[in-house]
């Protein structure tokens, strides 16, 4: 059979294992429809949130990245896996124990104010927003690469597979779809690794024939034979202080970021939450050591099966061409000696590649049957679409959530609220297919906005709100609007208005760190010049830090506390 | 819980996760990023040694300390009689 019925079939296959489970998961409550209703096992979720982390750049791009970056690619592994410590040991189990719905919501009752919740809602939408809108382009360009399909039609059925699931099941269908999309993206992607490994080293285990095969060494002798720094240098493309602050935003933004927490709302209890993190971690480790030694492999072939080649050569090799005609790689014999050779410098390098082919083109690269190009690209689709649905459930709950039920109508019925839970992911999900059929041109620059501003925004304010008491309304406002409105104002600035990187040359993606220290000043220093926090705030902390005792009473504050 | 208990709890908590963050900052900003240079004149395998903190060493301790943190905190939990099934 050849790639495109394969891919057809496999791609088949798996939308309809989760339409099945979209189908059998439908909820009718609200507590089903925003957290599950708080039945899920710890591995489950474990695996739900590993799927709903690792996204179409995790699965396509990431390996790509890294290939070209070197060790300063690191920051990614470093950056997205780090995070989910400070997430394990400072954020998820005092949620857990909370026991509501959404990350404002939590904000609003700890300090007492729609206003703060209010502006954890806006952060939280558009931080959604920006992510989701790639990951329905990723779903397009999977399909229209695999099965020659255009990208819109791609968006439409990706966007209908996305709706079916999460506006019938909420948090119930997505998290066990999510579950599915793990196993299908994870073999995805182990299994063309495992046979470029074999291929190149005879050792069928990734990571370990990274570590203790020749093959880095032999890398680094190729690389500076061409004129390249050696692949395991650091610093080569960013200064020590810029890897160090995108590292810690990447972290502190990874622990931030409303989907990923609301995660850890939908396990049965405190301990879970802990342990479900650590299963989280560790799934989405495989992934994570994988993607390194994957870099490796598939640079050295490609510069070892191209370099110094002749153009006919080259062109008798089938993946090239097939590659070739995308774009995505390119081949020009600049100097007229009939040879292609790669050089560091982009004028005289004869050698055009696209960082996101490295995954993609692995398969066919090492020659394996058209059965796993053909799951690598189900593997891709399921990435994306996990992370879509898992980011409408967020958009959906804060809106129908925080903003239509806590503040606008607050003795709505479970089935209006449920309603107005699905027209709102519904809503959500036709945003994001039209930003994904038109991509506004600076999609790719405002990535670094979700992770700066879930950085700058809501970590601080958690965290001080579960670990400082005095912390209070007046403080955490103000926090929260010191660090938005200074990160925004860096990256816009750099991003768009040419203004230099003041900041001892910290780029953009790495200034959400300083807002976030910024965060933290601000709300510590202004919530000790204002009076402290009431009374039952201050008891709910202390039960919030308990996990045995009864969940906090929350309801009982009654309106006049809230502003 | 007795308020004096409640307390005793706590501190145990955060002592645990000050110990526990120590590592995790020591690993990966340390190791990974500030002290690469000099740990890459060091061998792991055929990899510099920072260069294998920063793309694989690190990752694997981020797990174990999860985990680390989980069954002490159950260990926690029991000493302190919380009942952990709700």
């Amino acid at each position: 059979m050849s790639v495109e019925v394969w891919t057809t079939l496999l791609v088949i296959l798996s939308f309809m294992l989760y339409l099945y489970i979209g189908w059998r998961s439908r909820v009718r409550d609200s507590k089903g429809f925003f957290v599950a209703g708080q039945g899920v096992p710890a591995l489950a979720n474990g695996a739900a949130t590993a799927a709903d982390w690792m996204s179409a750049a995790s699965f396509i791009s990431m390996a790509g990245l890294i290939s070209f970056l070197g060790y300063d690619g690191s920051i990614y592994l470093m950056g997205w896996t780090g995070g989910y410590v400070l997430l394990a040991l400072l954020l998820a189990p005092y949620l857990r124990k909370f026991g509501k719905y959404t990350v404002p919501d939590f904000v609003g009752y700890r300090y007492y104010s729609n206003i703060a919740r209010v502006v954890a809602v806006i952060a939280a939408i558009f931080v959604s927003m920006t992510y989701v809108a790639g990951q329905m382009r990723g779903v397009g360009i999977v399909f229209s690469r695999f099965l020659q399909v255009d990208i819109s039609t791609g968006v439409v059925i990706g966007m209908v597979i996305v709706g079916f699931f999460s506006v019938l099941g909420g948090m119930k269908g997505i998290t066990w779809t999510q579950v599915a999309q793990y196993c299908v993206l994870i073999v995805a992607y182990l299994i063309p690794a495992v046979a470029i490994s074999l291929l190149l080293t005879n050792n069928p285990i990734p990571q370990v024939a990274f570590t203790f095969s020749d093959i880095v060494p032999k890398l680094n002798q190729l690389q500076l034979d061409l004129g390249f720094q050696e692949y395991t240098k650091p610093f080569v493309n960013k200064s020590m202080l810029d890897v160090l602050f995108i590292a810690i935003a990447l972290m502190v933004g990874t622990a931030g970021l409303p989907h990923v927490i609301v995660r850890f709302y939908t396990v049965t209890d405190v301990r879970s939450a802990r342990y479900s993190a650590g299963w989280a971690l560790l799934f989405i480790a495989l992934l994570y050591t994988t993607a390194p030694a994957l870099a490796t492999f598939a640079r050295y072939n490609l510069i070892s099966t191209l370099h110094n080649h002749t153009i006919q050569e080259i062109q008798q090799l089938d993946w090239a061409k097939k590659w070739e005609n995308t774009k995505l790689l390119t081949f020009e014999d600049k100097n007229g000696d009939g040879i292609i050779q790669l050089t560091p410098d982009k004028k005289t390098s004869e050698i055009g590649i696209d960082p996101d082919i490295i995954v993609l083109s692995t398969p066919e690269v090492a020659k394996l049957a058209p059965w796993v190009i053909a799951l690598v690209a189900a593997g891709g689709l399921a990435a994306a679409l996990s992370t879509a649905s898992g980011l409408l459930l967020v958009i959906s709950s804060s809106v129908a959530h925080d903003i239509y039920y806590r503040m606008i109508n607050p003795n709505a019925s479970e089935s209006l609220r449920v309603m107005v839970g699905r027209i709102m992911v519904g809503f959500a999900i036709a945003i994001a297919g039209y930003c994904g059929i038109n991509p506004p041109g600076f999609v790719a620059q405002v990535v670094a906005f979700a992770f700066g501003l879930a950085a700058a925004s809501f970590f601080p304010i958690i965290i001080l709100g579960v670990f400082d008491k005095r912390t209070n309304r007046e403080g955490a406002i103000a926090g929260m609007l010191a660090g938005l409105i200074f990160t925004c104002y860096y990256i816009l600035g750099v991003k768009f208005y040419g203004m230099q990187p003041w900041f001892f040359g910290v780029s953009a993606e790495g200034i959400g760190t300083l807002g976030m220290a910024i965060n933290f000043a601000v709300t510590w220093s202004v919530s000790r010049l204002t009076p402290p926090p009431p009374v039952e705030v201050q008891e709910m902390v202390e039960l919030l830090r308990t996990p045995g005792d009864e969940p906090p009473a929350i309801d009982e504050l009654d309106e006049e506390h809230l502003d | 819980m007795n308020e004096d208990k409640r307390q005793a709890y706590w501190r145990a908590n955060t002592g645990l996760i000050r110990n526990l963050l120590i590592v995790w900052a020591v690993v990966s900003l340390g190791c990974s990023i500030l002290l690469v240079e000099p740990l890459n004149n060091l061998r792991m395998g055929g990899l510099p040694l920072g260069f294998w903190m920063a793309q694989q060493g690190s990752i694997l301790v981020f797990v174990g300390l999860i985990f680390t943190y989980a069954v002490q905190m159950d260990r926690l939990d029991r000493k302190y009689d919380i009942n952990r099934r709700e």
